[in-house]
């Protein structure tokens, strides 16, 4: 059956990593993306994530509902980001230094506490058998698809939305435009980043849970290879635009499952390299996009990254 | 200095000059000591959940550290590279710039050092030695002043791209070791062909510790010269304070900037020659061991002070090196030194905001 599709299970393959591979990209960078409209970045999100990833296989292992522990993932992340916007808050902390700060301490929290579940076996998350028409097993494993590839989808356009036509939506992006603005209106300046930031590490968090919960679906500690990190990059990418993030998320996937899935069809030499894909595109992309000479489309003004 | 902190308001004014100038040094390291104080009560209290006594834990962090001849060895062995990959973030942190990509830099020039090392068998160990000095040298400095470069010319962020970079430094690493540059012999654990044990660089005469930290503690001298006390150091450090500033002053930014990550790189990819060519003998995958992250916070710590660097890497060399006690006799996971990092580092960041607070540390000027 292997042979039978020959060349043509490696885009099947890369799709269906696509996909896997894309989810906690979506969730970091849908957070990322919050966190950044209102002006401060948060470097910790790799911190975030692995934290999240511990904590949702620890209680998905205690209480042996997988959903409970994408919830006690997400509030996880909430905690740390929490901690992150308000050390931000305090006059000359600079929010990338400490974004640094918090992707040591998560990883080493996380560590930290999850070392006694590094061995057991926890209750993963189902998958939706999308594929179940196609005869090729290669196909119908591309297309098991998680419930919170879904949601991230949803949250995309939902994030979307709430940019464009809420209240809640236009305080967050006018406070990343220009806090002078946002003071003179009366809005907390630091408070809505506080908030935005808060919600941000949820949503990584969740991303996090979907690593230990479902794909590669245990928690050990080499589990995150700097995928929070490359969130951040993407946002930029996707210019912060939140349906972008979407896109965005599906094409690093891909990227990330161009290794394995060429290894599938006897193709390992270069193994590592092939590896590093995602991060030279991350790179190429932040070159091509980024320029002395104007700020970035889209960028909010008030954020210390692309100024 | 502490009565210096403990002189009243009142009386500050009528204080010999010598005294007032003391207020500033004296925030240096007060304000430092007692982010590192309050994070050793927050991790206390994370051990304490765990149901343990963190007096103990400190008493033999301390034991593993400091207490003997043996101990301080270990600790100056990890200090060594600690001190050359903060370097790679303070001499960038001169001009500005928040460079986290150092473990990139120590990989890259370890195996350069591997490399030049083998190619050049046969020659005296002196003349090995050096070039695998220099090319490690030169190949760390390159990639960061890749970085560098990227900033200043594409206006790319320095932080994500140096740590892009070194994601993609350790994939070329892993590239080379386990394919083109793998020495057959190396079954269990794929490694370059070895630099031979005659051009090892040896161990400071008396004791077990090797030369690398003689080569950061002179790098740390070299670059506290630079910064504080030359022409060029100035400038770097007028382009951190305002780039617009040194613009249109005329001073040549570009070249500052990329001669600054390019010196950082380099002490990082010594760094990797040290390992190298003192510890494995040839480069391998225990060489990705998280000195360049660790040397962040070193360097964090040190407030980007060239000269501070070298305390500051002697106590997180020595916490890491009593990790292992830890784990034997507290039954510890071994991330506990991974936390107290952490913790450490978020207070620290967190300190910033307290300089220039207190009127006991302004000088009354004279």
């Amino acid at each position: 059956m292997d042979a039978s599709l020959g060349w043509w299970g490696v885009p099947i393959a890369v799709l269906g990593g696509a996909i896997r591979i894309s989810t906690p990209f979506l969730f970091v960078s849908l957070g990322e993306c919050l966190t950044e409209k209102s002006g401060r970045i948060n470097l910790g999100l790799e911190g975030i994530l692995v934290m999240g990833a511990m904590t949702g296989y620890g209680v998905s292992y205690l209480s042996g509902s997988p959903w409970l522990g994408v919830l006690a993932a997400g509030f996880a992340g909430l905690l740390l980001g929490l901690l992150h916007g308000m050390v931000c808050s305090l006059p000359r902390v600079n929010d990338i230094a400490v974004g640094i700060g918090l992707m040591l301490f998560g990883t080493g929290l996380a560590f930290f506490l999850g070392k006694p579940f590094v061995q057991p076996k926890a209750p993963t998350l189902p998958a939706l058998p999308l594929g179940a028409w196609a005869s090729s097993p290669q196909v119908q494993a591309a297309l098991q698809i998680n419930v919170l590839f879904i949601v991230g989808a949803v949250l995309a356009v939902a994030l979307h939305w709430v940019f464009r036509n809420t209240r809640w939506g236009l305080v967050v992006r006018m406070v990343g435009d220009s806090a002078d603005a946002a003071r003179a209106m009366g809005y907390n300046v630091n408070a809505v980043r506080v908030l935005a930031t808060a919600l941000g590490g949820f949503s990584a968090g969740v991303g996090g849970s979907f690593l230990s919960l479902y794909y590669p679906g245990s928690w050990n500690e080499g589990l995150s290879s700097g995928q929070g990190l490359m969130a951040v990059a993407l946002v930029i990418f996707a210019r912060w635009r939140p349906i972008h993030c979407f896109w965005a998320a599906l094409l690093f996937g891909g990227a990330s499952a161009l290794g394995p899935a060429l290894q599938s069809v006897g193709i390992t030499s270069g193994y590592y390299l092939f590896n590093a894909a995602p991060y030279v595109l991350t790179l190429g992309v932040m070159i091509a996009t980024c320029s002395t000479r104007r700020t970035l489309a889209g960028a909010p003004g008030e954020l210390s990254v692309t100024r | 200095m502490s009565d210096t902190a403990s002189l009243p308001v009142v009386a500050a004014t009528a204080s010999p000059l010598w005294l007032d100038r003391l207020r500033r040094p004296a925030e240096a390291v007060l304000v430092p000591l007692g982010a590192l104080l309050a994070a050793m009560v927050i991790f206390g209290a994370f051990v304490a959940v765990l149901g343990k006594d963190p007096v103990e834990v400190y008493a033999l962090i301390y034991k593993g550290a400091f207490s003997s001849a043996f101990a301080w060895q270990n600790t100056l062995q990890r200090a060594a590279p600690l001190i050359l990959t903060a370097l790679c973030v303070a001499l960038p942190a001169q001009v500005g710039l928040i460079v986290i990509g150092g473990e990139g830099a120590l990989v890259l020039g370890g195996l350069a050092a591997a490399v030049a090392g083998h190619a050049l068998s046969g020659s005296s160990p002196l003349a090995i030695e050096i070039a695998m000095a220099i090319a490690a040298m030169l190949v760390g400095g390159a990639w960061i002043a890749l970085a560098g470069a990227l900033r200043h010319y594409r206006g790319v962020n320095e932080t994500i791209s140096s740590l892009l970079l070194s994601y993609i430094a350790i994939a070329l690493f892993n590239h080379f070791v386990e394919g083109p540059l793998r020495d057959p012999a190396s079954l269990n654990k794929p490694s370059t062909m070895p630099i031979g044990e005659a051009s090892m660089i040896g161990v400071i005469p008396g004791t077990d510790v090797h030369w690398g930290l003689v080569f950061g503690i002179v790098f740390c001298l070299i670059a506290f010269v630079l910064v504080r006390y030359t022409v060029q150091g100035f400038a770097m450090r007028i382009v951190g304070g305002n780039v617009r500033a040194a613009k249109l002053a005329g001073l040549p930014v570009g070249i500052l900037i990329l001669s600054s990550c390019g010196l950082g790189g380099a002490a990082a990819g010594l760094a990797g020659m040290v390992e190298v060519a003192a510890v494995h003998g040839n480069a391998n995958a225990s060489l990705i061991a998280g000195y360049g992250y660790a040397g962040i916070l070193v360097s964090f710590i040190a407030r980007h002070n060239p000269l501070a660097i070298v305390p500051v890497a002697i106590l997180l060399g020595g916490i890491a090196a009593s990790g292992g006690l830890l784990q034997r006799r507290l039954d510890l996971p071994d991330a506990t030194v991974l936390l107290l990092q952490g913790i450490a580092f978020m207070v620290i960041l967190a300190s910033e905001t307290l300089y220039g607070r207190a009127r006991i540390f302004q000088p009354k000027g004279a």
